[in-house]
């Protein structure tokens, strides 16, 4: 067998042990401690000792959806950053690139991922697409279609929906901030 | 039978068995200039302990090349069964075996046909393991189809070294294929690049736009996509789709064809549908022959120090020729894995989290700003978001004896480190 010990010479030494803890919980660690929420995006940990698992709260102060407080669930697997947090939006909302299951067409939740993203990108990607919702990448045909054709009529569906009221015969959740 | 020989004949059987190995190791290399033929070396093979992990496509393999190379003490270590598929290529495994552990069909088939050698199997996962099992193996194999899992073993062989102990640093040596391509290399713990360290040169899974796959659907991957994606909750609720289920790929082929028709679409077929959810790309017998044999010569190598081994990638691509390019990776320093060392820490125990804190801010050599405290994946202070860091300030006021051991690991990151620090902390 070889000596590996006796070549420590040429590399200085060995360095590093026990990392007990998951590349992926550092990652997640470091993403959350750096984190500066502005003041439209508030946190939720279920279970305060699970980082992996938590809920966003983004409640948009201006554009369309201002008023509302939008729920988004965040499940980081032991593969991250590798692959991307699974995030899903927890209400049944009326939105052009958000399906009433709660699935987000938001390009870096998927085919635009790349490991240097953190979190943080993701938070705010969610607060970018509430802000601008995107008529060219629709998972609810019907609202995009309203943007598209008629941007007043798309205002007054979310105003409407947000209240829990019903747009195109689908009713959606009231999401007004309490 | 040879065990029915006196034991000269049994000697001289020995001989003329491993007449091919003993070539290597009888006289001087020209290769390795410093290579001395004992005759320990040769009782080390016999004796060494082997650990391969998977025992599916490379693993057969493996075990096969590690049998016939003269080692004698394997052990293969395997989640999965047998599937009807695999036999073409895993050529320790019947259609009988189908349904059967694979470490266990495995290890059977090879204690049967090679005389003399002694394969263990373990029918579980790796992370049912823990550091003692690894510790006894003098070499590690991996022939692994999952990322997750190489990451796994990857951390856990660099988190055992121990640099007063050298018996704690086993070598990692790890193959993969991928259709016609295929890498093996060769990790020192600790030492070398480590898995890691490489993780920046995978290939990111293809993914589709949600929205494409919702919506404007042009390719049959984009209807099973679909199928798997969107429809699947839709139908199923909670219950999680199983892609080893054939009835669940059955549902998702007729579901996507359904849509494939809808939209005039050519090309679903089941195989396809089993191919896109599970992520298949076609095996080929040839590169995991090709792979495998160059892991264990690696490991023959490295147990017997006759040639020197490679330092530290080998990739190989079978596409349009027979090429292969080898090369050493270089070690990150910032790897999460392997970059960081361990600081040692003495520290008083009665002493608040926050003085410890305080410490680190000043100490001239750590110079963070706003660090965050975690001990095994556990968070203990974080600075950030504001409800965690309210929901953990009690914890700055505790004295650490009652947050955690002496001699216990904390993990330290701070927008300031690029990546963390594993700090030991002693207790004087």
């Amino acid at each position: 067998m070889i000596k590996i010990w006796s070549m420590k010479k040429d590399n200085a030494g060995v360095d590093k042990k026990k990392p007990k803890v998951s590349a992926a919980q550092i990652r997640v660690q470091k993403d959350l401690g750096e984190l500066e929420l502005p003041k439209t995006m508030k946190m939720t940990f279920p279970v305060p000792e699970d980082l992996l698992n938590f809920e966003l709260e983004i409640s948009p102060d201006e554009a369309f959806y201002a008023g509302g407080t939008f729920k988004f669930s965040f499940a980081v697997n032991g593969n991250y950053p590798h692959d991307p947090p699974k995030v899903k939006c927890l209400q049944k909302i009326y939105h052009p690139n958000i399906q009433a299951d709660g699935n987000i067409c938001l390009n870096i939740l998927r085919e635009d991922w790349k490991p240097v993203l953190t979190l943080n990108s993701v938070m705010v990607g969610l607060q970018y697409l509430l802000l601008e919702p995107n008529a060219d990448d629709p998972l609810n045909k019907e609202a995009a279609e309203d943007l598209r054709s008629n941007r007043r009529n798309f205002e007054a569906n979310v105003h409407k929906s947000i209240r829990g009221g019903s747009v195109n015969g689908v009713q959606y959740d009231n999401v007004m901030t309490k | 039978m040879a065990d029915m020989q006196p034991s000269l004949d049994t000697e001289a059987a020995e001989s003329q068995r491993w007449a091919g190995i003993y070539k290597l190791l009888d006289r001087s290399s020209l290769i390795h200039p410093k290579f001395e033929p004992v005759p320990e070396i040769k009782e080390f093979v016999k004796s060494a302990k082997i650990l391969v992990i998977g025992a599916g496509g490379l693993g057969c393999e493996i075990l096969k090349n590690l049998a016939l190379t003269g080692f004698k003490d394997i052990h293969v270590i395997d989640m999965d069964t047998i599937d009807v598929s695999n036999l073409n290529r895993q050529f320790l495994f019947r259609r009988a075996d189908v349904g059967s552990p694979k470490a266990v069909t495995a290890a059977a088939f090879v204690n049967k046909r090679v005389q003399g050698v002694t394969v263990t199997p373990h029918y579980c996962k790796i992370q049912d393991k823990d550091e003692d099992f690894y510790r006894e193996f003098a070499i590690i194999i991996c022939g692994l189809d999952s990322i997750e899992a190489r990451r796994w073993i990857n951390a856990t062989l660099v988190g055992m070294v121990d640099p007063e102990d050298p018996d704690t640093l086993k070598p990692l040596i790890d193959g993969g294929t991928e259709g016609f391509k295929g890498q093996a290399r060769v990790i020192l713990p600790g030492m070398s690049s480590c898995y890691e360290c490489s993780m920046d040169m995978l290939s990111k899974p293809t993914g589709f736009p949600l929205c494409t796959i919702a919506n404007t659907p042009r390719l049959p991957e984009h209807c099973i996509e679909w199928a798997s994606v969107l429809e699947w909750p839709n139908q199923h609720g909670e219950r999680k789709m199983d892609t080893d289920d054939p009835k669940d790929i059955q549902w998702l082929y007729e579901t996507a064809l359904a849509r494939a028709k809808q939209y005039n679409i050519q090309g679903v077929t089941y195989s396809l549908t089993q191919g896109v959810v599970k992520n298949i790309i076609p095996a080929i017998a040839a590169t995991n022959a090709i792979i495998a044999a160059s892991c264990c010569n690696e490991a023959f190598k490295i147990a017997t120090t006759s040639a020197k081994y490679l330092d530290n990638y080998m990739m190989y691509s079978g596409n349009d020729s027979v090429y292969t390019y080898t090369f050493q990776h270089q070690k990150k320093d910032d790897c999460p894995v392997c970059g960081q060392s361990t600081t040692k820490l003495e520290f008083r125990g009665d002493k608040t989290l926050e003085e410890l804190m305080d410490y680190l801010k000043e100490k001239p050599d750590a110079q963070m700003k706003k660090p965050s405290f975690s001990l095994g994946g556990k968070p203990l202070y974080m600075q950030a978001p504001k409800q965690l860091e309210e929901a953990l300030r009690p914890n700055l006021s505790k004295p650490l004896a009652e947050l955690f051991s002496s001699g216990d690991e904390i993990s330290v990151t701070d927008s300031t480190l690029p990546f963390s620090l594993q700090l030991q902390i002693d207790f004087v």
